[in-house]
């Protein structure tokens, strides 16, 4: 059964949804300046799946992530700080400015990488679930990967292998609605990704992506399972993003009002304050302090980012292989 | 020539024109319209860049939004194209090929050949590639080679604006498998452009710039850092010839080769890394063919044995720089 | 002659920019006479000769072979025997110190070409100059308005000078009809109203000039001479070898040696001519329209319409310009000619004898015209 989530763990939570929440605004005002090099996507308004998951793992569980990435890395416990730095192009970067936003990883706390190819993160979640199961570790591995990467091959592939191995992965599915400027109403041929489990023999639910609460039980439940061997899970998670799919996509495909309707009314950071606030748990107080904290952390982590080194001609060819 | 449009308008313009003569020309891919099912503006995108833009509603029907599933679409499009069809698929970057390689080389290349000839895929696959927008490893490679290296692709790899409308259109109308590759960094180069159709055969090489003192052949954006180069080094006294070859598959030996016989002295210009690259592949073929006119050893000016760096420090270390080309050019010119 | 003169890269062209020393064809001490050629220069569409403006002798020569100069560029000196050394020095010096190469895009500064419906189709046209009586220049087979490079600006310095893209030419529409010279006529006649012009001076080089002819029958009123440049219409043999292969050529290598029999100096054919000439030949329309065109006017090896009994009788004064050289149209067809025609032969040129020898054919029009 999931644990029940401690005081301790509220805050947690909370200031888990926060920092990525803060993280991704942040980067959502600098990125208009056009200092920041490449192109960005933002978690914001997904940070409930992000944390509802993550909450229930351990830095030796795994997870593989997106482009979409730096909710879950925040989630996992990557560094903010070397996160903001490598999507800055600095040295200090969490990949030492080589591989920016689409890319960071940090094995060290079981986060196998933000991923530039959709659908990129199925197969490999098998290996490293796979492994688990074969050296007899209660190790658990998540993908995460949206609706428009529910249609790729590699995700089908891998949900079949998952289940003919009877591996411990969880299949998380964030259904924010769309792929770049196409509906999930258009591309998955389904009512509910969920709804593909039970072709691939494997448990499927559909949780309401803004509530933590939801998103922790369900995951939780999956979690649990397949860490006592039970075998995969489907869990789709549906939400929404605040911004464009990149930074500077227009949306004109959005119908107008949309994110403010849901930003007004179903913001999980919003439902989770209410919700602590109101049974007591927690003080308003204590999350204004947590809000206060979180800002000056990604400040400084802006503010190191600009003035850190970048990366020289010595790193060009460093990191290519092991040995060579 | 005086209309002056981009690189984007050019392949836009190629692909309405011959949407235009042709119905069995559609055109499928991720967003190449975009807003397909969604509540707001349909063709809200017009592919990532807006390269498509406009197509989806004059051509009703004929502009295909496709679920993120390479295989399937890319495969569809090979086999659409067996049925008579000539559908040009958009890969919007070209390192997506990882997820449908299959369907491109061992089925829609093989086919002809497998099939003793009584085949014809007449399939565009068109792609952005090439470093310079600090969008990493995954979004940068230049893979002109590893289409090239498969027998039964044509692999098209246009410079500007003028070619790439001419090329398109000779695309969709090959009648075999074509792989036509735009670079990032090209889509807003102006040039002039006829309004009317044209297309460009293949296999014919472009001599950007007559010289006689040594030879550049530069592939795809590196054109126009060879044309930097030779601006500068015309200044030294250095007289390049240079040759865009337009096309790698077929490629034109015949204009290379009689080129370097000329100068004797040939620089290779690519971006992509130089392990089993266009550069190594056009030197050894000068080695081979015209060792006897060689007055120095061959140059290749090429990205590195290593992923496309994301910092722009190092991006812009990767990428062959024109200062790279003088120095190679120079090197040559001072073998003695 | 007491002065020094400066010889500059010229300006060949709206697009051109600067220009490639090819070679002098005099040495620094040789004694030059005024229209005498000194050094050859190349843009990139075409190379060509430098004519001396003034008489003297070369002093200098301030820019070596394979030198590329902007447009106005120092190529070198000409002045009396008797300037000194040091005064030549401080010419230069002078020169080079103010000189300026014209910034940016050269089309942005020239007179541009536009386009203009008549009956329904468009047609490109290039206007220079400004009142006089007007004349207009019709392009030949294949031809555009840029044959005319070497003569418009020359042959505009006191009148308006307006030269055309043909139908199935340029950048005019593609649609030649029915492709006969009376139909050709017939659109250029409908161009002159279109542009407002009553009457002109028509200068017609190859099938233009049969295109002139035919004005001239058929609008008589229209026409207030005729300049005929190894024009067709005037005997009835044609090099129909270079026209199917000018028409079927698709590739450079094809096409190349066709172009060769345009020039008396094949030389003259760089790569950037047969490249021009590709884009052109690869344009949607292209290849039926200088099918259709052929077709009717050089069918079965000759030329199908000879008017040269009736150029006494059009009344319009007639100058007969050729290239003897010529390897398309032979230049017995100018010596042919009887009547009031005036006929200047050019030795040593082709058929593009306007480009060849511009300046004297832009002299001996001047003349003729007066
Ligand atoms: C193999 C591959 N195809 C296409 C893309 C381009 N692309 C990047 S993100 C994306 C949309 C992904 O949609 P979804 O899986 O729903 O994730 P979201 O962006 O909504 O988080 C696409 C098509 C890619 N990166 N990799
Ligand atoms: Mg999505």
């Amino acid at each position: 059964m999931t644990k029940t989530l401690t005081r301790e763990d509220l805050l947690k939570a909370y200031r888990t949804m926060r920092t990525i929440r803060e993280f991704e605004e942040r980067l959502h005002t600098d990125f208009a300046t056009g200092e920041i090099p490449g192109f960005v996507h933002l978690y914001a308004g997904e940070e409930a799946s992000a944390t509802g998951v993550c909450m229930n793992l351990t830095a030796d569980d795994h997870i593989a992530s997106t482009h979409r990435g730096h909710g879950h890395c925040i989630a996992k416990g990557v560094d903010p700080v070397g996160m903001m730095a490598e999507i800055w192009g600095k040295k200090t970067g969490t990949c030492k400015g080589k591989g920016g936003s689409m890319h960071i990883a940090d094995l060290s706390v079981g986060m196998l990488g933000a991923n530039g190819i959709v659908g990129g993160g199925g197969p490999l979640v098998c290996g490293t679930a796979l492994a688990a199961k074969l050296r007899n570790q209660p190790f658990v591995s998540v993908c995460f990967f949206g609706d428009g990467a529910s249609n790729q091959g590699t995700i089908f592939e891998a949900m079949n292998l998952a289940s003919v191995w009877n591996l411990p992965v969880i299949f998380l599915a964030e259904n924010n609605g769309y792929a770049e400027a196409t509906s999930s109403k258009f591309s998955v041929a389904c009512d509910n990704i969920a709804d593909r489990a039970s072709a691939f023999g494997m448990p499927g639910i559909t949780v309401d992506g803004f509530d933590f609460f939801a998103v922790y039980e369900a995951a939780g439940a999956a979690i649990d399972r397949a860490r006592k061997g039970g075998g995969p899970s489907l869990v789709e998670v549906k939400l929404s993003r605040y911004y464009g799919h990149f930074e500077g996509d227009q949306q004109t495909y959005r119908a107008p009002g949309e994110v403010q309707a849901i930003r007004d009314t179903k913001d999980c950071l919003l439902q989770f304050a209410r919700r602590v606030t109101s049974s007591g748990e927690i003080t308003q107080a204590e999350l204004d302090a947590i809000d206060a904290d979180v800002k000056a952390l990604i400040d400084g982590s802006v503010v190191k980012a600009k003035s850190d080194p970048k990366p020289t001609e010595a790193d060009l060819l460093t990191d290519v292989y092991v040995s060579y | 020539m005086a209309r002056k449009i981009t690189y984007q308008q050019a392949i836009n313009e190629a692909l309405d024109q011959e949407m235009s003569r042709d119905q069995n020309v559609i055109v499928m891919g991720e967003d190449v319209a975009g807003g397909e099912g969604s509540p707001g503006e349909q063709d809200a995108w017009g592919g990532v860049l807006g390269v498509t833009r406009g197509l989806y509603h004059k051509h009703p029907g004929r502009v295909i939004d496709t679920p993120i599933s390479e295989s399937g679409y890319v495969g569809a499009a090979i086999g659409a194209a067996c049925v008579g069809m000539r559908p040009v698929a958009e890969l919007m970057f070209v390192d997506f090929l990882g997820v449908c390689f299959d369907q491109i080389f061992n089925q829609a290349a093989k086919f002809r050949y497998m099939f003793g000839g009584k085949s014809e895929t007449p399939v565009v696959i068109r792609a952005m590639y090439g470093a310079g927008f600090r969008a990493a490893a995954q979004h940068s490679q230049c893979l002109y080679n590893i289409f090239t290296h498969i027998p039964g692709l044509k692999v098209v790899v246009p410079s500007n604006p003028y070619d790439a409308k001419g090329l398109l259109i000779q695309s969709i109308r090959d009648n075999d498998p074509v792989i036509f590759l735009e670079h990032k960094a090209l889509y807003t180069m102006e040039g002039d452009v006829p309004e009317e159709s044209y297309a460009i055969p293949f296999g014919e090489a472009a001599v950007v710039r007559e010289g006689h003192d040594v030879t550049i052949v530069a592939i795809g954006r590196m054109v126009q850092k060879a044309q930097e180069a030779a601006a500068e080094l015309q200044k030294q006294g250095i007289h390049c010839e240079i040759i865009d070859p337009r096309t790698t598959s077929p490629l034109d030996t015949d204009t290379i080769l009689e080129s370097v016989e000329k100068t004797g002295r040939l620089v290779v210009v690519d971006e992509s890394h130089p392990r089993c690259s266009m550069a190594s592949d056009i030197a050894g073929l000068a080695a081979e063919r015209v060792f006897g006119s060689l007055k120095a050893p061959i140059r290749q000016v090429t990205g590195f044995h290593s992923p496309v760096p994301f910092s722009d420090t190092l991006e812009e270390l990767y990428i062959p720089s024109a200062a790279k080309i003088i120095a190679a050019v120079q090197s040559t010119k001072e073998y003695k | 002659m007491s002065e020094i003169h400066a010889i500059t890269m010229p300006k060949w062209g709206l697009s051109m920019q600067e220009g490639k020393v090819n070679g002098w064809l005099k040495q620094v001490g040789d004694a030059i006479e005024k229209g005498q050629e000194i050094v050859e220069v190349e843009s990139e569409k075409i190379a060509g000769a430098v004519e001396a403006a003034v008489s003297g002798v070369l002093r200098r020569q301030a820019a070596s072979e394979e030198d590329v100069l902007p447009v106005g560029g120092l190529l070198g000196i000409i002045a009396d025997a008797s300037v000194t050394d040091a005064d030549i020095d401080a010419f230069v010096a002078d020169f080079l110190a103010n000189f300026k190469p014209v910034e940016g895009d050269a089309e942005d500064q020239g007179p541009t070409t536009q386009k203009i419906e008549v009956n329904g189709h468009k047609l490109r046209y290039l206007k220079r100059g400004e009142g006089g009586e007007a004349m207009l220049l019709i392009h030949g087979f294949g031809g555009d308005l840029n044959n005319w490079l070497f003569n418009h600006e020359a042959l505009a310095a006191d009148r308006e000078v307006y030269a055309l893209d043909l139908p199935g030419h340029g950048e005019s529409t593609k649609d030649v009809g029915e492709g006969t010279l009376d139909a050709l006529a017939d659109t250029v006649a409908a161009f002159m109203d279109a542009v407002g012009v009553e009457s002109a001076h028509l200068v017609g080089h190859s099938m233009g000039g049969a295109v002139s002819l035919t004005v001239a029958t058929r609008h008589p009123a229209k026409v207030r001479s005729l300049s005929l440049i190894g024009s067709a219409g005037l005997g009835e043999e044609i090099n129909t070898g270079y026209i199917d292969g000018f028409v079927s050529s698709a590739s450079r290598n094809a096409l190349k040696p066709f172009l060769a029999d345009l020039f008396a100096d094949s030389s003259l054919v760089t790569r950037q001519l047969v490249d021009d000439l590709l884009k052109y030949k690869r344009l949607e329309g292209v290849g039926a329209a200088l099918g259709t065109l052929s077709s009717k006017l050089f069918a079965n090896g000759r030329q199908n319409s000879v008017m040269a009994e009736s150029l006494n009788k059009l009344g319009k004064p007639v100058l007969v310009i050729w290239g003897e050289e010529d390897r398309i149209i032979p230049v017995a067809h100018a010596h042919a000619v009887s009547g009031k025609v005036q006929v200047e032969v050019f030795g040593n040129r082709g058929h593009m004898v306007q480009m060849e020898a511009a300046n004297d054919v832009n002299r001996a029009i001047a003349r003729f015209i007066g």
